[in-house]
This record gives structure tokens, C-alpha cells and sequence, in this order.
């Protein structure tokens, strides 16, 4: 694809004015290491919009007081501002209720709140959980610690040569003993996206539950919850432009009623008495102490950026970005791209013959190119492919083809040096 | 052998080298120089309980004990590690482990080689000659068992 095509494609459309969303993002306008910075690393993390970083002083400067506790004006408002990041959220994934969403800290929290309680409830000795094999590690160990301590039994969705998963053996691993299947939605370390629709079908006619983790899908995907009809759909608010430390679980309502209870504490309780506590409702069951308040407030205009922009016109300039991105990378001699799924997103991860990926990390940020080296939370993952790690870029909205030029420039340069 | 120069000389003759340079192309391209030229360890060492826990690289790291003289030799996976572990060994290796133990490495900052690294590499860097500074001390220890 050329510049050329690139301009015309567009043409038709409805394109994104990406120098105006570039004003959007303050950071982008600083220099690192004596260049312009050139973000390439958002799958790790994006960066924030101004509504963003706004939402955050106004919350501290106007709004700071506890939620759910108070009758005063301060408590109205900000538990107000609080609870109206549920709804949206609530829209931005389908969910059918606003009490199936859970505040979380992240994905992270989220896999580990359904590992410990749903999992600790339903798990028994011979039942057995499938992941895949290009989870995160946290789509990993939460399970393994539930499966050790209930004697249940993880399986692994193999990956074949071009990352994408081997739906033949995901047949032949369901069974009547399958009670969950929980697998990534889009794979930070490749990009892969995976046909979760089928995998959640098949999961639902053997009785299992399924679980989704949407770290990465969330900020490029349309995202139906009940047209996936996933039971559990886990995100992070800091990989779709918001704040750090603040997340969601979803959950199918019956299912998060059925649960237990995660933490104890505040907010999660009806009724406390040293005889017996009765707990309070969802999605509050799940939300025990004092939430990260001022980073959910300021979730809301994150979610209201990529509604505004809107997810497919997202969708068509990260296509481009990485189309452009996949042929100028692989322009480039011995260099071995992994990860060529059909369906990606977002994700470029390759390989140099004979060149260390942190050298090539060192080298890129010294030309304040920001992408990152090394297994991306993916150990299994690199075992399958055999590499210690990748250098991986990875793209948002914000990001121009430029920029790819200096990426591939600044490679070609860092492989003349280490060879 | 010409007379043999102090730690301190060593390291100030490695900031006397780097205020040459202009740009951190030039200090890279040294760096990557050394970590080209550095021999190579031998296959037999580079086994697991030669590795330092770096953070993405592998680096292997052995010492040896020679009249009163600590001897490293280590190697890693990545070029510019390896350059970083040259200027370490160039400073460290062949002195007494007293040398070795006082020894302040100063230098690390004054060419900006912890400002410039990540933390995360710059820990790798740390963990390097925490190691470097245990060999010494075991063979101290050993020294006054004998
Ligand atoms: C696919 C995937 N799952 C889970 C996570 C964990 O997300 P968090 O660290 O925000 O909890 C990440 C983040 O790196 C991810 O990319």
C-alpha cells in the first residue's frame, strides 16, 4: 500500500484529523532524548487525552469526597460523577445491567476476582479450566493457583506457526469436564485476534462458563457483551486512554449473585453484626473500601474520546498503520515477523536474525522511539516460538505513518550498528 | 607489564574517553565496539549458575583467583551488555578484593550510563557488579581460611 492509495482509501470515508488528535494528548509534544517522542508501546499503556488528565484536577480541585457515605453536597457529586462512569461503561460493552459491571483495578484484578471466587466455589477435584497459549500472565497464574489448590486441570489452546489458536484441539480439549474457558480476546504479544464468538459457543454447549480478557480488545473492537454472550468480559481503563488503576469485570448478573464475595470491608456489606454479616448488592459486593474515586471519574471522558472518534474509524487508521508498519518492518533483512494471524490488531511483533531485542530497544529509545522489548508478559508464548522475546510496536490512533518511517529508519540504522 | 593503574585511574580514564564524544550515537557506537570485541566466554561456563538475573539479556559471569588478583570473565547475549560488561571487567578485573570491595564505580554515573538506562536495565548494570563484588568477597574469605 502506498501513501498514495492510503490518501485515496481514505478519501471516501470519514477520516480522522489525526494532527487534531495528536493536540489532544499533551504528552505527545515532548521531546525525549533530544527527539520528538515516538509512542509506539501502547499496548503496555496509551497515552491520555486532556478530558482525561482534566477529569482528574477537577475531581481533586471540585469534587474530592468519599462516595456512597455521605448526605453532603461534596459526597452527592462525587459519588454522582462516579457511579456515571458505571453507566458509560455499561453502554461501551452492552451490558444489559449497570450492576454487572465491577470497578476494578484492571484486568489483572478482575481475572483474580473471578478466579477466587467463582473458581474457589466451582472448581473440584478433576474439573479442568482452558486457557490458551498466548495468555498474559495474568490470564495464567490466578488459574494455576485455583487448579493446584482445587486439583482441577488446566489445558492449554495451542497456538499454531502463525499465532493464531488451533481450534481443532480446543474441540477435543471441551468436554463434560470443562467448567471454564478463559482466553484472551486480542493477544498483546502478536496481536492475534481470536474468534471468541466460536470459542464462547463451544464452550456454552459443553455447560462451561467463559470468561474474556479485553485488555487489549477493548480500545479496538466493537465490544456486545450479549451478543457474545461471554459470561465474564475483563478490561483495563489505562489501555483505552484513561487512568491507571482503574478497571472493569463484567459478569452475566445470575452468575456474579451466585458468587462469593472477594474482599471484605466497607461498601461491600448490608449488615454487619460479630454474629453474621449480610453482604450488600451488585455490583457493591465486589467493591469493598474506598474505590480509586478520582481515576474512575476520569475513565468517562476516555470512554467518551473513543466514542467520539468512534471505534471503526479507530479500527481503519490502526489497520493502516499497521499494514504500513508490517511491510516497511519486513522490508528489512532478517527480520522474522511473529504473529501473522488473518485477524490483527494493533500489533506489530518481530524478530532480528542475530540481533538482541533489548539492543534494539536501547538504540530505538535513544532516537525517542518508545516500543517494547522482551516476552510482554507472555513467557509460554516466546517457549512456543522459541525466542527469548520481541520487539514489539504497537499503534493507537494518535500515531502516523511518519512516524513508522522513523521507526523503520531508526531500525535500519540500529541493525548497520549491532551486526 | 607497564605499572599496574589503581581502579580510580582506570575509571577516570573511561570518563576521559566519553567527554570525547559529542552524541549518544558515538557513545553507543564505542559501547557496541567493546561489546563486539569482548572475548567470548567458553561454552562450558555458560551455564546456569553463571548467570546474573539481568532483566531481558543473559549474562554469564565468572571469576577466577590469581596470585591475590580477582580475574572476571563474563559474557551476554546482547551487544550492549556486553560493551557495559567490558568497561566492568576493564575496571574491576586484577585487583585485590579490597580494591574490589571499596571500589565506588563512580564512573557509571559520570559517563550518564545510569541517567541514560532505563531503571530496569540500569538494575542489570547494578546486579552486574554486585556480583562481581560477591566473587570478591568469597575469595576474601577465602583467603584468610587458607
Ligand atoms: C492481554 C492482556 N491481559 C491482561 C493484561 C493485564 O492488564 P493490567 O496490567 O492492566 O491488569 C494485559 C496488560 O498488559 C494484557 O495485555
Amino acid at each position: 500500500m502506498s501513501n498514495e492509495t492510503i490518501a485515496e482509501t481514505a478519501a471516501g470515508n470519514k477520516v480522522l484529523d489525526i494532527e487534531a488528535i495528536r493536540n489532544d494528548f499533551p504528552i505527545l509534544n515532548r521531546l525525549v532524548k533530544g527527539h520528538p517522542l515516538v509512542y509506539l508501546d501502547n499496548a503496555a499503556t496509551s497515552q491520555k487525552p486532556a478530558a482525561v488528565i482534566d477529569a482528574l484536577v477537577y475531581y481533586y480541585t471540585q469534587l474530592n469526597a468519599n462516595v456512597h457515605r455521605g448526605i453532603h453536597t461534596l459526597a452527592e457529586e462525587a459519588t454522582a460523577a462516579f457511579e456515571a462512569t458505571r453507566d458509560a461503561l455499561r453502554q461501551f460493552i452492552n451490558a444489559a445491567h449497570r450492576e454487572e459491571i465491577i470497578y476494578t483495578k484492571g484486568t489483572t484484578e478482575g481475572i483474580n476476582l473471578v478466579a477466587y471466587t467463582w473458581g474457589r466455589k466451582n472448581l473440584q477435584e478433576g474439573d479442568e479450566v482452558i486457557i490458551s497459549g498466548m495468555e498474559h500472565h495474568s490470564n495464567i497464574v490466578p488459574w494455576q493457583i485455583v487448579c493446584e489448590e482445587k486439583k482441577a486441570v488446566l489445558k492449554v489452546i495451542p497456538v499454531n506457526e502463525k499465532g493464531e489458536l488451533i481450534l481443532e484441539v480446543y474441540d477435543q480439549l471441551l468436554s463434560e469436564r470443562t467448567k471454564l474457558v478463559s482466553v484472551v480476546h486480542v493477544s498483546n504479544a502478536m496481536g492475534t485476534i481470536n474468534p471468541v464468538k466460536t470459542i464462547i459457543d463451544k464452550a456454552h454447549a459443553k455447560g462451561a462458563l467463559v470468561l474474556i480478557d479485553g485488555a487489549q480488545s477493548s480500545m479496538h473492537l466493537d465490544i456486545d457483551v450479549q451478543e457474545l454472550d461471554c459470561d465474564f468480559f475483563a478490561l483495563s481503563a489505562h489501555k483505552m486512554f484513561g487512568p491507571t488503576g482503574a478497571g472493569a469485570l463484567y459478569g452475566k448478573k445470575h452468575i456474579l449473585e451466585a458468587m462469593p464475595v472477594f474482599n471484605g470491608g466497607g461498601e461491600m456489606i448490608k449488615e454487619v453484626t460479630f454474629e453474621k454479616t449480610t453482604y450488600n448488592e451488585l455490583p457493591y459486593k465486589f467493591e469493598a473500601g474506598t474505590p480509586n474515586i478520582a481515576d474512575f471519574v476520569a475513565f468517562k471522558p476516555a470512554i467518551e474520546y473513543i466514542n467520539t472518534l468512534g471505534k471503526e474509524n479507530i479500527r481503519k487508521h490502526e489497520d493502516e498503520l499497521l499494514s504500513y508498519a508490517t511491510r516497511k518492518v519486513t522490508e528489512l533483512e532478517g527480520v522474522r515477523i511473529i504473529g501473522e494471524a488473518a485477524e490483527k490488531a494493533s500489533v506489530l511483533s518481530f524478530v532480528i536474525d542475530g540481533v538482541h531485542p533489548q539492543d534494539i530497544g536501547i538504540l530505538l529509545d535513544n532516537k525517542g522511539i518508545a516500543v517494547r522489548t522482551g516476552h510482554h508478559c507472555a513467557e509460554p508464548l516466546m517457549n512456543r516460538f522459541c525466542i527469548p522475546g520481541t520487539i514489539r510496536a504497537s499503534f493507537a490512533v494518535y500515531n502516523t505513518l511518519e512516524e513508522i518511517d522513523k521507526l523503520a529508519d531508526g531500525l535500519k540504522k540500529a541493525i548497520r550498528l549491532l551486526r | 607489564m607497564a605499572a599496574h593503574k589503581s581502579i580510580e585511574e582506570i575509571e577516570e580514564e573511561i570518563v576521559d574517553e566519553f567527554s570525547l564524544f559529542d552524541s549518544w550515537d558515538d557513545k553507543y557506537e564505542y559501547i557496541i565496539d567493546l561489546g563486539k570485541k569482548l572475548q567470548p566466554l567458553d561454552d562450558a561456563f555458560k551455564k546456569d549458575e553463571n548467570k546474573v538475573k539481568g532483566c531481558q539479556s543473559t549474562v554469564w559471569l565468572v571469576a577466577d583467583y590469581q596470585d591475590g588478583h580477582v580475574i572476571y570473565k563474563a559474557e551476554s547475549d546482547a551487544v550492549i551488555v556486553k560493551g557495559l560488561i567490558s568497561m566492568l571487567i576493564r575496571v574491576l578485573s586484577n585487583h585485590t578484593p579490597d580494591e574490589i570491595l571499596n571500589a565506588d564505580m563512580d564512573f557509571i554515573n559520570k559517563i550518564g550510563m545510569t541517567s541514560h538506562l532505563a531503571q530496569t536495565r540500569s538494575n542489570g548494570l547494578r546486579a552486574m557488579v554486585k556480583q562481581m563484588k560477591h566473587y570478591a568477597l568469597a575469595f576474601k574469605s577465602l583467603k584468610f581460611d587458607a
